[in-house]
């Protein structure tokens, strides 16, 4: 194992914990805000990427296609909002699990009536497709870099909006008590809308980001959703900067236990068992990370018991 | 002190910057009924809390019979004797009238580990049951759904499944609440006989009652136990008539 | 009788009835489909137990119906290729008797929900669906990771276990004996629902300081309930893997998971069957829909969406009314 690997391991475990982040930031402070637990955030995910995938087909350009998948799954966001998820708000969990999940079922249904079941495939930009080579020498993808310090400045965008601007001041005194916020006089029921077409949009954003490192298909949505469930559980549900942590933790952990650990059980075992082991073990990594934290602490890491 | 049940030693219990609880200590005897009296916000039902550990303490000790109650969580307490009833009423709200009392006496025999015997057809528990509810005038109304039940009949309930579970000490948060002349005198009367099986820990606002039922009263004002003695020694405590009860209040 | 009652015989007359018809019409497939009702039926009503009375919304119980489905394909592809599960620090041959292969499919899968449960049910709320999906999923992940039993690509039999005095491989036989079965867990848990335990555990769902409050621990009631829950769905999982001679780790997977949660939901929580019609009328929905329209998801969610909004109590509260407190 050269340096040189284990650093670039290591930047690849940052670029996905910062899509992570993307993800569960909408989800966190859903649940923070209105108390809705989202099983269809892997939806808005998947829409994000759709509509970026079909923009750049049509147009070519990469900008417009990112632009497009804000646009649609803060759409899409905002339109279950208003039909359907403000209904759920003072529903049970059982229910708004429920009603969530039928909207997988009709959005995946959906997206394969529209495109099909095959894989699209959305290109790296030209002008990101290349390798930059940082300091020491290390050679890595332009892309991927662009995604982690895009993922750093949304945020830093995100706590500045929590903690800087009037909006902020709204989410978190809903997060503290939605009488309270009645009674300010803010319009709660736009208030809801925003905060939940503004999770959707983000995610949407992380499904077309991703979408041209991976492919672009049904489904892609949920294996986030629930890896965004770890996060926002070791981080503490509302928290932003929980989410913040728990993200990176998760990513970084993720990436490099599948790094790691098959050249660990190498040392002492015959290569072909240490490598099924090891991955075996490794993709058992973060579960086990998230049942530690809960036994040290059951609120997560920076949430409020 | 032989005959002390329940022994409270300086507990405290802060919610952030407001301290519900500052330093309270004081005890209950037996066959006594004692009661604790305050305004609004005093702390009076966190400390039930804090006593049958549905909160924690900060700091402070609980003792049930000289046996240090510290570590035991809210379960533990009530089997070791702590029967309490709620400000609010805490019932299983689908379950009949019958099947509340019957889960009281299940609690009491220790154990629902048991699968396949209906349980509505054990006659241990039901005639456990049926004689608490009979005892606070609930024989009646076994079959109705909890939710159905007056406001009323829900603290009369509480009080029965509490009596299930023959503690070594009832806690009663405002058991008499909202509950009119004349269930207020009922529940007086109920009161009165209970404390023949266990002393009683009660919070009241209706002085009326307080003077009448209590041996000893405590005042706790702003979570500081300000004054106990009987309520001769209470009446006349010119402090107690400025900070809590008001100069003008007739006594 | 109550109007539920009735219901429920219906219903068993009529998951019978089908079969049985199909038998005489020789239409054997009609046969295995009312045979994976009767599975799927088994499987919610393992998580009816944990879901309705005891209130715990679990999103993993597909591992426990996969864990199931494993415990069978595991001994038996051991059996069929006569080699050892493991020959230190002792032999472990595989097998083919079904009632073996029962016994381990449900120490395994409850005891795989004691570990998830220990952990997951020290909280509650979101959380803890959130908690049991993550679990569920971290043994999806290994189950495809894991290379010794087919990864993602999963194990088949060649044939169906052994079960003395059934010739297995007739469905009808099949479909009776997931039938028996899933009648003997159904008295049970009518048992169940009407001992102590139901009680208590009822309790804890309505109000957990109520249960504190008459000293008894609704984490230990809970407990329980989620590993006799686990372990039945982890039995229903066993016989799936052998209708079909075939797990993989689709048995495994959080969908699956959403599917046992929307028998009970169609049918209604809590209710004793619940799982039964709710399952039925998923397969039935399957079969016509999906004849209709390779997209019948999009039915089946709608559907699912109007229930959630509009229908609470499902197709028996729907036709039975409200649940009675039974004493
Ligand atoms: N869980 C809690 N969190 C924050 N503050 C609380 C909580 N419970 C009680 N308080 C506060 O503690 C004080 C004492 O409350 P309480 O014990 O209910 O008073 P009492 O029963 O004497 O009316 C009040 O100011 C109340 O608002
Ligand atoms: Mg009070």
């Amino acid at each position: 194992m050269t340096p040189l690997l284990f650093i670039e391991q290591l930047l690849n475990g940052l670029q996905f914990g910062v899509m992570l982040f993307l993800m569960s930031a909408g989800l966190t402070l859903v649940f923070g805000v209105m108390g809705l637990i989202n099983l269809a955030h892997g939806s808005l995910y998947m829409i994000g990427a759709f509509a970026a995938a079909a923009v750049a087909a049509a147009t070519g350009s990469f900008i417009l296609a990112l632009m497009a998948s804000l646009a649609a799954a803060a759409l899409a966001g905002a339109l279950i909002e208003l039909t359907i998820i403000r209904r759920l708000y003072d529903r049970d969990h059982l229910d708004q699990v429920l009603a969530t999940f039928a909207l997988i079922l009709i959005f995946s249904e959906g997206t394969r009536w529209l495109f099909g079941s095959f894989p699209l495939f959305l290109d790296v930009p030209a002008a990101l497709a290349g390798p930059v080579t940082l300091p020491g020498g290390i050679e890595y993808p332009t892309y991927r870099l662009t995604i982690i310090v895009i993922g750093f400045l949304v945020a830093a965008g995100m706590f500045a909006l929590i903690n800087r601007t009037r909006i902020g001041i709204r989410i978190r005194a809903g997060e503290a008590d939605r009488e309270m916020i009645a009674a300010l006089g803010v319009d709660i029921a736009k208030l809801y809308t925003f905060v939940f077409a503004l999770g959707a949009a983000l995610a949407g954003f992380a499904g077309a980001l991703v979408g041209a490192i991976q492919s672009v298909q049904v489904g892609m949505g949920e294996p986030v959703l629930i890896l965004a469930f770890v996060v926002i559980v070791i981080g503490g549900i509302g928290s932003i900067k929980g989410a913040f942590v728990g993200a990176l933790l998760v990513g970084l952990t993720d990436t490099m236990g599948r790094f790691l650990l098959p050249q660990v059980f190498a040392l002492f075992m015959e290569p072909s068992a240490a490598v099924s082991i090891g991955s075996a073990l490794a993709s058992m990594l973060i579960y086990i990370l998230m049942a530690g934290v809960l036994v040290m602490r059951p609120r997560g890491l920076y949430g409020v018991s | 002190m032989t005959d002390t049940v329940l022994r409270v030693e300086n507990l405290f219990k802060s919610f952030g910057a407001l301290r519900a609880t500052n330093d309270v200590s004081l005890d209950l005897r037996a066959g006594e009924i004692h009661a604790l009296i305050g305004p609004n916000g005093a702390g009076k039902s966190t400390l039930i809390q804090q006593i049958t550990g549905h909160l924690a303490s900060d700091s402070g000790r609980v003792f049930l019979m000289e046996e240090d109650l510290a570590g035991i969580g809210p379960a533990g307490r009530a089997r070791r004797g702590l029967g309490r009833t709620f400000q609010i009423s805490s019932l299983a709200m689908e379950h009949t009238v019958l099947q509340n009392a019957v889960l009281g006496a299940l609690g009491r025999r220790g154990h629902a580990m048991s699968f396949f015997k209906p349980v509505m057809k054990d006659v241990a528990l039901l005639e456990a049951a049926h004689s608490a509810l009979d005892q606070v005038g609930l024989a009646q109304h076994g079959a109705v759904r909890t939710a159905d039940l007056s406001h009323g009949q829900r603290r009369q309930l509480e009080v029965a499944v509490a009596l299930t579970l023959r503690p070594k000490v009832f806690l009663m948060d405002e058991p008499m609440a909202g509950l009119g002349l004349e269930g207020a005198q009922q529940m007086i009367g109920l009161l009165t006989e209970l404390r023949n099986s266990a002393p009683i820990l009660l919070i009241e606002h209706d002085m009326d009652a307080v003077f009448a039922l209590a041996d000893r009263i405590s005042v706790l004002v702003y979570g500081e136990v300000i004054a106990t003695g009987t309520p001769d020694e209470i009446r006349v405590n010119p402090e107690i008539r400025r900070a809590y009860l008001g100069d003008d209040v007739p006594l | 009788m109550s109007r539920e009652t009735y219901l429920n015989i219906a219903t068993l007359a009529v998951l019978a009835g089908v079969p049985l018809w199909a038998w005489m019409a020789d239409e054997p497939f009609t046969i295995t489909l009312a045979t994976r009702a009767v599975i799927f039926a088994l499987a919610g009503v393992g998580l009816n137990l944990a879901l309705g009375l005891g209130g715990l919304v679990s999103l993993g119980h597909a591992a426990f119906f996969g864990i199931g489905g494993y415990a069978m394909g595991i001994l038996a592809s051991h059996a069929q290729s006569y080699t050892p599960l493991i020959e230190v620090p002792f032999v472990i041959e595989g097998t083919k008797s079904m009632i073996v292969i029962w016994l381990v499919a449900i120490l395994a899968s409850a005891l795989a929900a004691l570990a998830i449960g220990v952990l997951s049910l020290r909280t509650s709320g979101v959380y803890f669906i959130m908690i049991t999906l993550a679990f569920g999923q971290m043994i999806y992940y290994f189950a495809i990771s894991w290379p010794a039993y087919g990864g993602e690509d999963g194990l088949s039999i060649y044939l169906r276990n052994d079960f003395p005095g059934v010739n297995t491989l007739m469905p009808m036989q099949f479909f009776g004996l997931c039938f028996a079965i899933l009648c003997l867990v159904l008295v049970g848990m009518n048992l169940l629902q009407k001992s102590a335990f139901g009680l208590a555990l009822s309790a804890a769902r309505q109000n957990e300081t109520r249960v504190l409050s008459v000293g008894m621990e609704p984490y230990k009631l809970r407990l329980v309930a989620f590993v006799i829950s686990g372990a039945i769905t982890g039995l229903a999982g066993a016989l799936f893997a052998d209708l079909n001679r075939f797990v993989s780790p689709t048995m495994l997977s959080w969908q699956m998971s959403g599917e046992i949660m929307i028998f009970i939901i169609i049918g209604g929580v809590g209710r004793l069957f619940g799982p039964v019609i709710g399952a039925m009328i998923f397969i039935l929905l399957e079969h016509v829909l999906g004849g209709l329209s390779e997209f019948w998801h999009v039915y089946l969610g709608a559907l699912l969406l109007g229930i959630v909004l509009f229908a609470k109590g499902g197709v028996i509260g729907a036709l039975a009314g409200r649940e009675k407190a039974h004493d």
